[in-house]
């Protein structure tokens, strides 16, 4: 028995995310009483390999291949598939994140195990198996009971603390047959966004409204998240408008984000807005308008106008960082 | 070519969340049912493919698993313009059994492309679509933003980690769909009101199929400590609460 955790590589990197990932399954094995398999695929250098060992893996499988050229979400299935079996996996863990959202819900089928997307907390029992996820966009919470022999998860990003435990995990490599996938998405394109904090990877996200009044106001907004070593964000109207790019607009129908600490500047706090940020650790709100619901999600809050108060903020940051 | 878009009945975005039966059950009193607005979305873009006969798009059909209190949705889609539907008549239990009775049509009729949308805003399962392409054996592609036809060929926006991929896929294929695969979506004229009362709309009857998962419980959101303010001429006082309260910068 084991819980496997499929652990994605970034250019042969591993991400916080990556670290969360092993040290939430470390957790779930211990509640099982079983070892934690740590799986790779794709080339990724065995030193980078052996830190997934420091978060409680037990043992780590990097599958590799020479021809890997894609992220195909049936091929991908049929590779944990099998190491699933092999491995006798009793829990099977990935990120809640693009590609875990892509080969999770296959794997169910494919391994008739039930599906618990987006968990934010440890099972809350392992006999029956439930866990606690998201309902309603955030407006409630569901204790899901999974009826099956093997359970996977998703965890929602940014929501386990990372526990570093000294664990000498050996590694075991495996060769993929790519070729004998029959691979049926082909890429023809890629455009990454370089150079930039990437949302979803933020620690601090600072976000702006319609209450910004224009897209000209930005610049103390962007210094701010500078400063912070943050990204940027926006509610729905304004990239709407093309006031700010569409990748930054959070919410129900945008990017979900549990950043540590995020800003919302002249932000109303619409529930569909809510339900892409409320699991934020800190919520910091400023609205000219008292009653806004915004300051009912936030835990500070400043009553004021956004045109006035950044700038202050910005020299405030500058100060108290000592620069 | 035809488009199969899948869909799903939600309480409207801005419902108040309640629970009946010691939170074992949604209270549905006073709730708006709508398209969950991903479903919306790709039905749009069905419809904005559909009309460029360059394209070559035949038919465009919606199809939902649920009980018959679903067909004022199910209408909806049709007065939005889907050319048919296909309701599958049953309880949507859980993820699994929703994913293996929309397979069910899929074996005896088939399309080039199923839209699903990426998560539904009730049960946020983000499941449907991948299950639904592992049931068939088709491939799938997830986080999708964009798709368009070039030449007979489905080419396929989706975003990855730190940007976006154009991919091409072999059909059949499922596409998950999330932001970007439409700007608004299209909301019904009158005239497509009337049209749809026509449109056909098949019931099939579901298959013999269990569910994996099960809810056995709500729970509301813990709420917030009270909010604390700051005075707007002094934001010092603010990160200085975040470096040595919060603790956070
Ligand atoms: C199906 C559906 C899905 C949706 N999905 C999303 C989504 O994903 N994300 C999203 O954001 N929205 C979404 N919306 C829209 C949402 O309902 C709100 O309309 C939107 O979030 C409002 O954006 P806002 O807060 O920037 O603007 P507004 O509601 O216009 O609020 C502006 C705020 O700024 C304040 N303000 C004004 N002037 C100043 C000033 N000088 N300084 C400081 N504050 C000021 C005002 O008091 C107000 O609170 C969705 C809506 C629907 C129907
Ligand atoms: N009952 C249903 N009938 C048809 N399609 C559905 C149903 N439930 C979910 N879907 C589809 O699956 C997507 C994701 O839903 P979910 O897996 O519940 O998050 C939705 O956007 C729909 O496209």
């Amino acid at each position: 028995m084991s819980v496997l955790i499929f652990v994605e590589n970034w250019d042969g990197k591993f991400k916080k995310l990556s670290f969360e990932l092993i040290s939430y399954g470390a957790k779930v094995a211990e509640m099982l009483n079983t070892e934690v398999v740590a799986l790779s695929v794709g080339y990724v250098e065995e030193s980078e390999l052996v830190k997934l060992g420091n978060y409680g893996a037990t043992r780590i499988i990097s599958a590799v291949s020479d021809n890997m050229n894609v992220f195909d979400s049936q091929a991908y299935t049929s590779i944990i598939a099998d190491i699933a079996k092999q491995e006798h996996a009793k829990v099977i863990i990935l990120s809640n994140n693009n590609s875990g959202k892509a080969v999770a819900p296959r794997l169910s089928v494919s391994l008739k195990a039930g599906l618990g997307a987006g968990v934010s907390k440890l099972p809350l029992s392992i006999d029956p198996f439930i866990v606690y996820k998201k309902v309603y966009s955030g407006n409630a919470f569901s204790n899901l009971m999974i009826k099956t022999d093997i359970s996977i998860l998703t965890l929602a990003q940014n929501s386990f603390e990372l526990i570093e435990t000294a664990n000498n995990a050996g590694i075991t490599k495996v060769v993929i047959d790519w070729n004998g996938l029959s691979v049926k998405t082909k890429v023809i394109e890629v455009q990454k966004q370089s150079g930039k904090i990437l949302l979803t990877d933020a620690d601090v996200v600072v976000s702006g409204g319609r209450g910004m009044k224009s897209p000209d106001n930005w610049p103390p907004l962007a210094e701010l998240a500078d400063l912070l070593g943050a990204a940027t964000a926006c509610s729905r109207p304004v990239s709407d408008e093309g006031w700010r790019p569409h990748e930054e607009h959070t919410g129900q129908t945008g990017k979900i984000i549990a950043p540590n600490l995020y800003f919302a500047i002249g932000i109303s706090g619409a529930t569909q807005h809510l339900a892409g940020v409320s699991s934020s650790k800190f919520i910091v709100a400023i609205n000219t308008d008292k009653d806004a619901p915004i300051f009912s999600a936030a835990q500070y809050g400043i009553i004021g106008d956004a045109g006035k108060v950044l700038p202050k903020l910005v020299e405030a940051v500058k100060e108290l960082k000592g620069k | 070519m035809k488009i199969l878009v899948c869909i799903s009945n939600v309480p409207d975005t801005t419902t108040k969340v309640r629970f009946v039966d010691d939170y074992k059950k949604l209270d549905i009193t006073g709730i708006q049912w709508v398209i969950n607005p991903w479903d919306e979305l790709s039905l749009t873009r069905a419809l904005e493919l559909k009309e460029d006969p360059s394209n070559n798009i035949q038919t465009v059909t919606v199809a939902h698993v649920g009980l018959v209190s679903a067909e004022p949705t199910i209408r909806k889609a049709l007065a939005i313009g889907a050319d048919d539907a296909i309701r599958i008549n049953a309880e949507p239990s859980d993820s699994f059994f929703v994913a293996a009775q929309l397979a069910q049509v899929l074996n005896t009729e088939s399309y080039d492309l199923i839209l699903c949308g990426i998560e539904s805003s009730d049960f946020n399962g983000s499941s449907v679509g991948g299950m639904l392409a592992e049931f068939l054996g088709y491939p799938s592609v997830s986080s999708v933003s964009g798709v368009k036809v070039e030449n007979g060929q489905f080419f396929i926006n989706r975003e990855i980690d730190g940007g976006k991929e154009i991919v091409s896929i072999t059909t059949p294929a499922v596409a998950i769909v999330q932001k970007g695969i439409a700007k608004e979506p299209r909301i019904a004229a009158m005239r497509g009101i009337m049209m749809a009362r026509t449109k056909p709309l098949k019931v099939l009857e579901p298959t013999a199929m269990e569910s994996l998962t099960e809810v056995v419980g709500y729970e509301m959101p813990k709420p917030r400590a009270a909010c604390k303010f700051v005075d707007s001429e002094n934001p010092r006082q603010l990160i200085e609460l975040l470096q040595n309260e919060a603790k956070i910068i």
